[in-house]
């Protein structure tokens, strides 16, 4: 099944043309990497396939199922506890209960920093409350920028898994990342620089 | 696990974005009490600039109150989506699958009722103290709980649109002090009619109609400026 | 109608289309000045209180009622540009807001400099007053968000929401000042009272309003094209035709 569907897309930043006539389409079970020197436009691209991004877009984007964008900025409010954050987010389950929430904290190895207000937790930590989002939302399709980053061996390890389990399940995953390919034949890279314009 | 009912589903997105914001606005109760203490010492200013005379005072008491209150507004407005729109949380309202227009809307509601709601509460305090006479008390309350939320959502919309400029406070100021200009005129007529012991009736019912039209038709417009903010 | 609104969208096309339209209006604007203003200077018989310094509002009142239309200009095309998400639209929008910027400006001088024999003061705050320096203050709004975005189709797109706002919120302006100086307005200032004019001073009067009209439209449209010149300056369209003049 097709989640996402790009054509002829061109991206526009500011006066100067980023990207020409990206063509790809995304399917359940999935992985792509969005791959290119700094620059070059991931993020520009990830947000337009997103739907953040309309001015300066040129082409067709379907998406046909509901999205999970994970930024460079975490949407989390610093005076808040980690338990907080996830239970008022705008991207998890409205429906999420207290347990699964405090599960899903506990997977990302923060069990015990629930309460403590994430201002007060490392850059690491942070990201993993954010990270902890991706147990917490039904939307098929993932679209994360740079997700790997401040992640240390073992956050990546379980990221990686938890990747892999999302596109079994039939998700798609699209993400963008500086690191080499770490799904092997599973994924799939899409080099933005046969695009630039 | 998605509650049945699509309009049940975003009463619940609605309350979580306001408890939300309401959450991060009291974990710093200093934000709260900023708007008032400015309101306390601008008010002091003005016998200190005018001389202490008790009967022109009382004159133009209305009139400062409500500058006041519309500075103060003016004050906090700026800082609506300022935090939001760096952490990234507005990105994510926009991808949500509720309408933008309502989950901003929890979100100015969070809002007025920390700074204008508060304001109005305590409006009488500072009232007394520049000799407003006691009958206009009950209409300067009224009149600052319709305005405050008119003012509010006037600002929100200049903070949306303002959000991703950086210095963007004065062009804040330029774009919303014109559009407040009905609001402060029918609150500082509504309040000397009450001194005066004429009809504040009329006027506290056009700032309610204004209210009410700024309800229905402003989040549309927040909604709008903010995606064209996430999009620049 | 769609293919006419279609057809304005593209900038060649358009670029042709205003190259003629200015070639007749410029014409038509200059003599349409030229005529009321003589008509109004000279020819119309001075006021019987005001004597000859009434005649500043073949300035002044002109360009008041132009002003205000060319918000609504601006905002028509804002929406335009909301909605159907067309370009000419944008750039409508951002030629219209300085000229209506300086209309405004010109009003509130005038204005002042007529209150000075008629009032003995530079600047009184009587409600059309008012009302003009609070629509200035709109205007120049909309000119200093279109220049504080670096993206200029995402500032057009701001303009546009602020622009929608402003307009809905004019006509509330515009009463709200009015009940607020018949509230608070002394005796000796009601000389503005609307008294009937006289056909003899009517006629050069609306002659001026029509050509502030067509001073509009030349100035947005010549601003327009300025735009477009520099927004296409690669393209082989623009080229060929500067080559073939």
């Amino acid at each position: 099944m097709t989640l996402l569907q790009a054509s002829q897309v061109g991206i526009e930043r500011g006066d100067r043309q980023l990207l020409i006539e990206v063509s790809f389409s995304v399917r359940g079970g999935e992985i792509w990497q969005l791959v290119g020197a700094n620059g070059v436009g991931k993020t520009s691209l990830l947000r337009a396939l997103a739907g953040l991004a309309r001015l300066g877009v040129a082409g067709d984007i379907q998406r046909h199922a509901s999205v999970l964008y994970l930024g460079h900025a975490s949407a989390l409010k610093l005076s808040l506890s980690a338990l907080d954050n996830l239970r008022c987010h705008p991207a998890c389950d409205v429906t999420a209960s207290q347990e699964r929430i405090a599960s899903a904290l506990e997977k990302v190895s923060l069990a015990g920093y629930e309460d403590r207000p994430v201002g007060a937790l490392s850059a690491g930590q942070q990201r993993r409350v954010a990270l902890a989002r991706l147990l917490l939302s039904e939307a098929p399709l993932w679209l994360l920028d740079e997700p790997f980053t401040a992640l240390d061996a073992a956050g990546c390890d379980w990221l990686e898994a938890r990747i892999r389990e999302h596109v079994e399940a039939g998700g798609a995953t699209v993400f963008t990342s500086h690191q080499p390919s770490r799904f092997g034949a599973l994924q799939q890279d899409l080099d933005l620089t046969q695009y630039v314009a | 696990m998605l509650p049945d009912s699509p309009l049940l589903s975003l009463h619940a997105a609605f309350t979580r974005q306001f408890v939300r914001h309401m959450r991060s606005l009291m974990a710093s109760p200093a934000d709260v009490a900023n708007p008032l203490l400015f309101f306390f010492m601008v008010v002091t200013l003005f016998p200190l600039g005018l001389g202490p005379d008790p009967d022109r005072l009382a004159t133009i008491a209305p009139g400062i109150l409500w500058v006041v209150a519309l500075l103060a507004s003016l004050m906090v407005s700026a800082k609506l989506f300022a935090s939001d729109f760096e952490d990234g949380s507005l990105e994510q309202l926009a991808l949500a699958p509720y309408p933008l227009a309502v989950l901003v809307l929890a979100e100015v509601a969070a809002h007025w009722l920390t700074t204008g709601f508060l304001l109005a509460l305590v409006s009488p305090l500072f009232a007394i103290m520049l000799g407003l006479p006691e009958q206009g008390l009950s209409t300067l309350v009224a009149s600052l709980l319709f305005g405050t939320l008119c003012l509010t959502l006037i600002g929100a919309v200049g903070s949306a649109l303002t959000v991703s400029i950086r210095r963007g406070g004065l062009l804040l100021s330029l774009l919303i002090i014109p559009l407040n200009v009905p609001v402060l005129i029918f609150g500082t007529t509504a309040v000397t009619e009450a001194v005066i012991g004429g009809n504040p009736e009329s006027w506290l019912a056009l700032l309610a109609g204004l209210a009410l039209g700024s309800l229905a038709l402003t989040p549309l417009a927040i909604g709008a400026a903010l995606r064209v903010s996430l999009d620049s | 109608m769609w293919t006419i609104i279609h057809k304005m969208g593209s900038p060649p096309w358009f670029f042709r289309f205003s190259g003629t339209l200015v070639r007749w209006l410029l014409p038509i604007t200059i003599a349409l000045l030229l005529v009321g203003a003589v008509w109004g200077l000279l020819v119309a018989p001075p006021d019987f209180r005001q004597g000859n310094s009434y005649r500043i509002i073949y300035i002044h009142v002109p360009a008041a009622v132009v002003a205000l239309a060319g918000y609504y200009v601006m905002a028509l095309a804002g929406a335009v540009s909301l909605i159907w998400r067309i370009k000419m639209a944008d750039i409508t929008m951002r030629a219209a807001a300085p000229v209506g910027a300086v209309l405004t400006a010109i009003a509130l001088v005038t204005g002042a400099i007529w209150g000075k024999p008629t009032w003995g003061a530079w600047w009184v705050w009587d409600a059309r007053i008012t009302s003009m320096l609070i629509l200035f203050f709109l205007y120049l709004g909309v000119v200093a968000l279109f220049e504080a975005y670096e993206n200029k189709t995402a500032a057009a797109r701001a303009c546009a929401v602020l622009s929608l706002v402003g307009t809905v919120n004019i006509p509330i302006i515009y009463k709200s000042v009015d009940w607020w100086y018949s509230l608070h307005q002394p005796a000796s200032l009601k000389l503005t009272g609307e008294s009937a004019i006289d056909s003899s001073m009517l006629y050069p009067l609306l002659l001026m309003i029509l050509a502030f009209y067509c001073l509009f439209a030349l100035t947005v449209l010549l601003n327009m094209r300025a735009e477009l010149v520099w927004a296409h300056r690669e393209s082989s369209w623009l080229k060929q035709l500067a080559g073939g003049a």
